[in-house]
């Protein structure tokens, strides 16, 4: 007897989904970050407004005042969705994992001097508590947003806040005893240097409007403090002063804002391009928070960089200026 | 003239890879059969890092396609931004 294998090749009639076609056409296979996006938003039969805010439909755009014909616009360049996410993460973990190991092995944190050490603890440790305050407020527009294609990036970036928390704690244990931890939360409750960030991050979280706290939180506060402490402060001051281990073990902080800039970028842009109106409100927005932060940052970059500090924080922020720019603002 | 000819397993990771070739290269013609496509190209062929990372949207590492590489024909010329394929007579 002989068997006689053959390959048939059966041509599928539809090349996607009807509602991820609607969007991207059926002509040709979807790709994974479109079936997992467009069209996902749930957007009817919501029978009964949420007794807790009656004032809305469950899931309703008119939660922002920013205005958009179709919410799905608003791409992520990184074609984030949770396959490649996580798979981006574990690599990132991984490159960290090593980094922690190479320094641990070599015994580098104690070849910093005392001084620098106790610095870097002063300055990185109550960050902690501001990257929390970014996964809620990311969490606060996954949940509050409108459009798969906006609030699902807010998700992963709201854990990936978490995950910024996470590795400065674990700095905070690499350079010092766990006191540190209680004396960074010590600092951001009371020290005088931190009150008008903590201010400032504890009015976010009362925002209502979602893409006011995307302009607020990704925009305004992480685009001044990012550049200011991991690329001045760690990768310029403490590394030239034999704190390259710091440096190593905050490279994930760096490679991570340069990414998600892309993404909060692009989502600006386009919003703010699609009417006057928009780009009115998300312009006074930027404004508004990036001065309030410019300005609860000066004690900081003071405590961190010394004379230097306040020079550095305006090259900061007149580099942040530039980049609005480029997405058509005019702060 | 000789066509150069390169095969991908069809998924996912090879899509932005066979899509970065057919913008690149508009002599290229792509056939799918099951689970496979090949692309051939008049003379020469190029796969450039650059373009395949604008569809995808991530930094890729041109040794990333060799996973789902099936066969090729022609002579490499290969660095870390291109991977050409020519007929050096």
């Amino acid at each position: 007897m002989t068997v006689d294998l053959q390959a048939r090749e059966i041509q599928p009639l539809r090349n996607t989904f009807s509602h991820v076609a609607r969007y991207v056409g059926d002509d040709k296979p979807a790709t994974r970050y479109q079936e997992a996006t467009f069209g996902a938003q749930a957007t009817s039969n919501f029978h009964y407004r949420p007794t807790w805010d009656p004032e809305y439909e469950l899931f309703d755009a008119s939660r922002s005042k920013v205005v958009l014909a179709d919410w799905y616009v608003l791409k992520d360049p990184r074609q984030f969705y949770y396959g490649t996410w996580t798979m981006a993460r574990a690599r990132q973990q991984d490159a960290m994992e090593s980094s922690y190991q190479f320094v641990e092995s070599r015994d580098l944190i104690n070849k910093m001097p005392d001084v620098l050490r106790d610095k870097v603890c002063q300055v990185i440790i109550p960050i902690r508590h501001v990257a929390w305050g970014g996964n809620m407020n990311n969490c606060m527009i996954a949940a509050y947003g409108y459009g798969t294609a906006f609030t699902a990036p807010a998700s992963l970036h709201a854990m990936d806040e978490l995950g910024v928390a996470q590795y400065i704690t674990r700095l905070g244990l690499a350079l010092d005893e766990p006191s540190v931890l209680d004396a960074g939360k010590e600092a951001w409750l009371n020290a005088p240097q931190w009150q008008a960030l903590r201010h400032l991050v504890e009015d976010s979280f009362v925002v209502r409007d979602p893409f006011e706290i995307f302009v607020a939180q990704n925009l305004a506060i992480d685009g001044l403090l990012y550049p200011l402490i991991f690329g001045h402060f760690i990768d310029d001051h403490v590394a030239l002063n034999g704190g390259t281990a710091v440096s190593m073990l905050s490279a994930f902080m760096v490679e991570w804002h340069e990414e998600s800039n892309r993404w909060v970028d692009a989502v600006v842009k386009t919003a703010a391009a699609e009417s006057e109106a928009n780009k009115a409100l998300i312009n006074e927005w930027t404004q508004s928070w990036s001065k309030r932060m410019h300005d609860a940052l000066v004690p900081i970059a003071q405590m961190a960089l010394g004379d230097k500090g306040v020079s550095t924080l305006e090259d900061v922020f007149t580099q942040f200026q530039a980049r609005c720019k480029k997405l058509g603002l005019s702060a | 003239m000789s066509n150069v000819f390169i095969a991908f397993q069809v998924n996912e990771e090879s899509r932005p890879v066979v899509d970065a070739i057919m913008a690149d290269n508009p002599n290229a013609t792509a056939v799918y059969s099951p689970g496979l496509v090949k692309i051939d190209a008049p003379n020469s062929l190029v796969i450039k890092r650059e373009t395949i990372e604008e569809q995808l949207g991530q930094r890729y590492d041109l040794q990333q396609m060799q996973v789902n590489l099936v066969t090729l024909s022609g002579h490499i010329d290969e660095d870390d931004d291109q991977f050409t394929l020519s007929w050096n007579h």
